[in-house]
Order: C-alpha cells, then sequence, then structure tokens
C-alpha cells in the first residue's frame, strides 16, 4: 500500500478501526514484557551508583516517563496541526486520547523526580530548570484538558485545542531554553541516543528496555483509547452497531 | 494598512468611551503592590530585592485581567463576525486589536512602572532596564494573551480558565524580564535577556495574530 492510500485511509475511522484490531494487544504485551524486564534488572541486577547508592534506582522509572511525557505533547501538536490542516477525524481523537495519558506520566515523573530528589539534594522539591520545565508542562497538559472540558461542542473543542496545543508546541522549546537559562542545578540529561551513554552499559541497558517499555506502553494506551473514543463517537453508524453486536471488538 | 487604522481608531473611541475599565488592570498593579509591601512586613531589604519579580508578576496578572475584555463586546454585539468574515487579509483588524490592547495595559504599566519601583524601593540604576524590559517585553504578553482570549471567547465563565492557557506560556518572558533587572542589580550585563525577549516579542507578532484568526473562527463556530 502507497502511503498516499495510506494517507486517504486514515481519514476513515471504520478502516482505523478495524485494522487496528490486534494493536493495543501487541504493544501491551511488548510493554509489560520490557517493562517488567527493565524494571527488575535495574532495581535488582544493575550494580548501585558509587555516588548515590542505590537511590539512583529511581532513575529506571523517571526518565522514561519523563521522556514520554514529552514526547506525548508534540504529538498532540502535530496532530493538532493534523486536525487544523486536513479535518482529519482521528486527529481529533489522538488529541483527546493523548492527554489523560501524558498528564498522568508528567505528573509521575514529577513525584519520582521529589522522591529522589529527598535524599541526594535533600529536599523534596528544589526549583531547577528541569523539573520547573516538567511543571510548567503539567500545567499545559491541564490547560488544554480543562479547555476540553469547558467548550460544549464536541467539534469545536477539538479544534480549540488543536490550536492551544500547536501554541504549546512552538512554545515547549522557548520554555526549555529560559527555564535552563534561568538556573541550572540538574544534572544534564542522562538518556541521549545521539551520544555515548555516560554511564557504564550495565546500568544504562536496563534504562533503554524501560525507556522502550514505556513507548509501547503511550502506543497501547493510545491505541485502546482512540478505539474507544471512535466507537463512541460513531456509535450512531451502522458498522459501529454490528461490531457491537455482533461481539467482534 | 487602511484597514488596521480603523480598527485601531475603532478602539481608541472604545476605550475612551469606558476609561474606568481601561484603568481598572492599573488600579490592580498598584494593589498587587501595596498587598505585597503589607504581606512582608514593609522592609525595605525584601521588597528591593523581590521588587523586579512583584512587579513583574503583577504586570503579568494585570494583562490577563484586561484580556478577558478584548473580543468579548464585539462578540457579543456581533461585530466580531462581521470583522473576522468581512475583512481580508483577516489578520489586520486583529493586530489593531491587540496593539490597542497593548497600548493601553503594557505601554500603559510601563509608563507608571517608575511609581512602582519607586515604593518598592528598586535602586535608580535597575529602572531604565526595568522600563526596558517592560517595554520589549509587554507586547508579547498581549500577543500571546490574545490566543487565549480568542480561544475562551465564547465561554460562559472563560476567567480562571484564560489564566490556566496563558499563564504557562508567559514564563519565558517573566524569566528573561524579572532576570534581567535582577542581574542589573547584581551588577551584570543584560543585553542578552533583553535581546532574548524582543526575538519572543518578534516571534509572537509573525504566529500569534494567525493563531487568533484560527480560535476565533472556531470560536464563532459554536455560537
Amino acid at each position: 500500500m502507497g502511503i498516499k492510500q495510506l494517507w486517504h485511509r486514515l481519514g476513515s475511522p471504520r478502516w482505523f478501526f478495524e485494522m487496528s484490531r490486534r494493536w493495543p494487544l501487541i504493544f501491551g504485551g511488548l510493554a509489560l514484557l520490557l517493562l517488567l524486564t527493565g524494571t527488575l534488572w535495574g532495581l535488582a541486577f544493575a550494580p548501585a551508583d558509587y555516588q548515590q547508592g542505590n537511590s539512583f534506582r529511581i532513575m529506571y522509572i523517571h526518565v522514561p516517563t519523563s521522556l514520554v511525557a514529552q514526547s506525548a505533547y508534540i504529538v498532540m501538536g502535530v496532530a493538532g496541526f493534523m486536525l487544523l490542516v486536513w479535518r482529519m477525524k482521528l486527529a481529533d481523537m489522538v488529541l483527546s486520547a493523548i492527554v489523560p495519558f501524558g498528564l498522568s506520566m508528567t505528573a509521575l515523573s514529577l513525584f519520582t523526580g521529589a522522591v529522589w530528589g529527598r535524599p541526594t539534594w535533600g529536599a523534596w522539591w528544589v526549583w531547577d530548570a528541569r523539573t520547573t520545565s516538567m511543571l510548567v508542562l503539567l500545567f499545559l497538559y491541564f490547560g488544554l484538558y480543562a479547555l476540553r472540558q469547558a467548550i460544549p461542542r464536541q467539534e469545536t473543542a477539538g479544534r480549540a485545542c488543536a490550536v492551544l496545543a500547536l501554541v504549546g508546541t512552538i512554545n515547549i522549546p522557548i520554555i526549555k531554553y529560559s527555564v535552563d537559562w534561568w538556573l541550572t542545578l540538574h544534572q544534564p540529561a542522562s538518556f541521549t541516543l545521539t551520544e555515548a551513554p555516560s554511564m557504564p552499559m550495565i546500568m544504562w541497558m536496563p534504562l533503554l528496555v524501560n525507556v522502550l517499555g514505556v513507548y509501547c506502553l503511550f502506543g497501547a494506551n493510545l491505541l485502546g483509547r482512540l478505539r474507544l473514543e471512535i466507537l463512541k463517537r460513531e456509535h450512531s453508524t451502522q458498522w459501529v452497531q454490528e461490531v457491537v453486536t455482533s461481539g467482534r471488538l | 494598512m487602511k484597514l488596521f487604522y480603523r480598527q485601531l481608531r475603532r478602539e481608541f473611541i472604545v476605550m475612551f468611551e469606558s476609561l474606568e475599565e481601561v484603568a481598572n488592570p492599573l488600579v490592580f498593579l498598584f494593589l498587587g503592590i501595596t498587598l505585597f509591601a503589607l504581606g512582608t512586613g514593609g522592609s525595605s531589604e525584601a521588597l528591593r530585592d523581590y521588587a523586579p519579580a512583584i512587579i513583574w508578576v503583577l504586570v503579568l496578572l494585570a494583562n490577563l485581567l484586561s484580556l478577558e475584555g478584548l473580543f468579548r463586546r464585539d462578540y457579543e454585539d456581533g461585530t466580531l463576525e462581521q470583522v473576522v468574515l468581512l475583512a481580508r487579509p483577516g489578520f489586520l483588524p486583529i493586530l489593531a486589536k491587540v496593539t490597542a490592547h497593548w497600548l493601553f495595559s503594557g505601554l500603559a504599566m510601563t509608563i507608571l512602572a517608575p511609581l512602582a519601583a519607586l515604593i518598592l524601593y528598586l535602586p535608580g540604576s535597575a529602572l531604565p532596564v526595568l522600563l526596558t524590559t517592560l517595554l520589549v517585553g509587554t507586547p508579547a504578553l498581549s500577543l500571546i494573551g490574545s490566543v487565549g482570549a480568542a480561544l475562551t471567547v465564547g465561554l460562559r465563565r472563560g476567567g480562571v480558565l484564560l489564566a490556566l492557557l496563558v499563564l504557562p506560556l508567559y514564563v519565558p518572558v517573566l524569566i528573561f524580564g524579572a532576570g534581567a533587572v535582577l542581574q542589573q542589580m547584581g551588577g551584570m550585563d543584560t543585553a542578552g535577556q533583553i535581546y532574548w525577549l524582543l526575538v519572543i516579542s518578534m516571534v509572537s507578532l509573525t504566529i500569534t495574530p494567525f493563531a487568533v484568526q484560527a480560535a476565533l473562527k472556531i470560536a464563532l463556530e459554536q455560537s
């Protein structure tokens, strides 16, 4: 199937629903496997850090959640663009399906950061660059959530959120830069794909596994919510009624 | 361009007719400063140290308060619909409205800022930097805020929502604005932050009018 054809088919929720039947299960299974492996490996088998001792192990949750929380917002920006330009129904659903996941991942990242900060920095909360920009990201997610709740008509709400997500996505680099400039107490990113890891391989590998796992979780969550959203929004169409009554979900 | 000036003139007429509405955010600015002074016990050292933060945060909030009315009146009497439908290019009247908003909020607050600096014991040497940052930073506030105002214009209880949408986007302006004044007080160079404020204002100027246009169309659809 050519790209152009795929593009046109993405406009049809029905096609997407039927094609993606097994995907949440596949992604969910992969996520479970990877997260279990990575977490067990990281918590039980990776060696303790020579400076931070065992407290560094929370990194295996903290880093993946932070990464996926930021990626999720960027995905929303892309979906917002697609919705505004091509009026793609699916993009609107993506936009509404990501918010709860992004919100919870951002909150989890802030929480694990606080737990790590207590033994390491001696305080639950430190106003440094990265924690602050994560907090701002949390507020951005809240804003999107609140805007959608405030507008009664679904289609209007979707497009309004798309505008907000786009403006937010343009703003994220500026916010990040300004906050970085503001104060930097936090260590530089401990996980980048472009540079050789600064930690030993045995500590880095579980992190990689967990990062992949949390992205699979993102995929599973997004696809599951999308399929549910399709059923909800298209509930009056014949094909949805057939699917539901025949139990071929 | 004619479209721009006509809209600007119209905004002026409306604003002069309801001067109390224009004055409210400015009064709020000084009321807020008073509350901060009362809350900190009025010690001159504490107030001087926090003066840049207090002034900038209150400018942000006062700006936010005045934003709610930016499109509301025109939305309610139907003018907004005509403007969005008929004006070509459509961003010009929007830009005129935002310009008028800036003149009566950002610029007005910049002009009143020396008074605010005086009662907060800000050292005189830091005043030029404060005024410069306000002058180049507040246009970004009006521009970014106009997107939020456009998104919430049709909603009955838009006030708190507007704050929730707009304030996170104000973060960089606050950081560079207050940061520059603090650095000046610490005897450091401030050109970098001022350039950054200019960049943010310029980028907002090029992007936000189109976002506002899209948002207004969406808001008008639901009415």
